[in-house]
């Protein structure tokens, strides 16, 4: 089953509190830019960390490839 | 038959620890096999650090083992001094904000160095100008 560039944003949205992301990608690469307050104070491994943990297993199969830069959000939220 | 994935693990574990840098690529350095393995491999190449690189490819339990015990799902990953600093996106990443050369124990980038200010020229607090 293919997968959508929406469908990665939508899930790591919903799975690490106040993100932001934004995901290109062709269903098999994709890339995505992921903001988060969750990722103040955590080194660049743990920010990835917690969002490869988003998808688990299905990297490297269903999600053949995702690029991904984090960034730490300054405000919990926007609204 | 249930202890080799151990020993598999041990291997990849000794590896680790007897290179300070070491590579876990698909492919090797001068023939990669994939883009993000190339650009990982090719970065530490242009800032000429040395290091010990492993195909992953010739066995399916390199990668099995070596994602669990890093708790990394991808390849390349990079380990220095023991720890996993990161895959292609993190390199790229830590070398364009020099954070490698630290991570590396490199002299710092010259391409990176804050130029130097030229020194401040003060006006003279005369202006003379000599006519003939």
């Amino acid at each position: 089953m293919p997968v959508s560039p929406d469908e990665l944003k939508a899930r790591i949205e919903a799975q690490i509190p106040g993100a932001t992301a934004e995901v290109t990608g062709d269903g098999h690469h994709f890339n995505a830019v992921v903001a988060a307050p969750a990722f103040r104070d955590l080194p660049r491994i743990a920010q990835h960390r917690l969002v490869y943990d988003v998808f688990g297993s299905e990297l490297g199969d269903r999600i053949h490839a995702l690029s991904l830069q984090t960034r730490a959000s300054e405000t919990e939220s926007k609204l | 038959m249930s202890d080799e994935p151990n020993q598999m693990r041990d291997a990849i574990q000794s590896a680790i620890s007897e290179n300070r840098v070491i590579l876990f690529m698909k492919g090797t350095p001068e023939h990669p096999a994939c883009g993000f393995s190339a650009r990982t491999a090719g970065i530490l190449q242009s800032v000429g650090q040395p290091f010990a690189a492993v195909d992953v490819l010739p066995d399916p339990r390199i990668r099995q083992e070596l994602s669990a015990l890093s708790n990394w799902p991808t390849i390349p990953q990079l380990f220095v001094d023991g720890e996993l600093v990161g895959g292609c996106d993190i390199i790229t990443e830590m070398h364009q904000t020099g954070e490698l050369h630290e991570v590396l124990g490199l002299e710092p980038d010259p391409a990176r160095q804050p130029v130097p200010e030229p020194p401040a020229v003060e006006p003279p607090p005369l202006s003379i100008e000599t006519r003939q």
